[in-house]
């Protein structure tokens, strides 16, 4: 289990289980500060041909962290017969609005909001 | 002399059912320090509204209604507090503010802050860009681009009129000496 943390969020790689999830609220300043989320989820593509990635605990993301996860799904995108799913919450409303983007990067994408 | 951008309207607190305004020194502190003001101050605002859209336990449209205004709002403000804190000129007097206006039918933010030559330059260029694309293509392209680079410029705004149908304008003045820029960003509610 790769795990990173602070009093806000948490983000938990599980490479046994090939999922990531994401929990808390995430308003980190700038790619820069987004950089050790973003190469953890560099590396749960490298290591898996499918992954499940789960949102449903995320209340907030910041436009910073969309940019983030779009670059995460581009890089998904770019490896042969990746398979990627991501599970959302219907209850909270910036989910709704604005993770159906990343489908229109990846049209394969499977985007779940429960 | 000002110049306006976008859908842009005076707007005075007189003219709201309910207003809030949170103003800002400019600061030396650096910005990693302060940055969590920026939610602190955005889920403030997004609480403080659901005052306004009490919720009725045997109405879930009255419940998803809060819930989705407390969201829309401390997103936007949250944007526009990170914008201006990253691109405001912190060796000006002018305090960094921020006025939500609750009206009928919308909700306005209002948001100042100082700003220097070289950072007005680059916010109009990019409101040229966004005035001249097609702001759906224009978040596509955007996204894919944060691929790229590690800039994701412009992101905030381009979220709040694709994900969230907002309105947004701009007004760009000189105040004794010192430039300054108004954003201002309209929901219907």
């Amino acid at each position: 289990m790769n795990l990173i943390e602070n009093e806000n969020y948490k983000v938990a790689y599980d490479s046994e289980h090939q999922s990531v999830v994401f929990s808390g609220i995430l308003r980190l300043g700038g790619m820069a500060e987004y950089a050790p989320i973003a190469e953890c989820l560099e590396q749960a593509v490298a290591e898996n041909s499918e992954l499940k990635l789960s949102l449903k605990a995320l209340e907030f993301l910041n436009s910073s962290g969309i940019a983030m996860l779009s670059k995460f799904v581009i890089s998904a995108r770019n490896k042969a017969e990746f398979s990627l799913q991501i599970i959302g919450s219907s209850e909270i409303p910036w989910q709704g609005k604005s993770l159906k983007n990343l489908q229109r990067l990846m049209p394969s994408l499977s985007l779940v909001l429960e | 002399m000002a110049e306006i951008f976008g859908n842009y309207f005076e707007v005075t607190p007189e003219q709201g059912a309910e207003h809030m305004c949170l103003s800002f020194k400019p600061s030396s502190v650096p910005i990693k320090q302060r940055w969590r003001n920026n939610g602190l101050s955005a889920d403030f605002l997004g609480d403080y509204l659901t005052t306004f859209f009490p919720k009725n336990n045997n109405d879930p449209a009255s419940i998803k209604k809060q819930v989705s205004i407390r969201d829309a709002a401390a997103y936007i403000a949250n944007e526009l507090l990170e914008n201006a804190m990253k691109y405001s000129n912190e060796d000006g007097k002018v305090p960094n503010s921020i006025d939500l206006t609750l009206m009928e039918d919308k909700l306005i933010f209002t948001e100042i802050n100082g700003i220097n030559n070289e950072q007005e330059n680059s916010f109009k260029s990019f409101i040229d860009e966004l005035e001249n694309n097609d702001p759906d293509e224009l978040y596509m392209q955007r996204l894919e681009e944060s691929a790229m680079t590690d800039i994701s410029s412009g992101l905030g705004y381009l979220t709040m009129i694709n994900d969230y149908q907002a309105a947004v304008g701009w007004k760009f003045d000189i105040n004794n000496g010192e430039h300054k820029v108004t954003t201002q960003v309209v929901i219907s509610i």
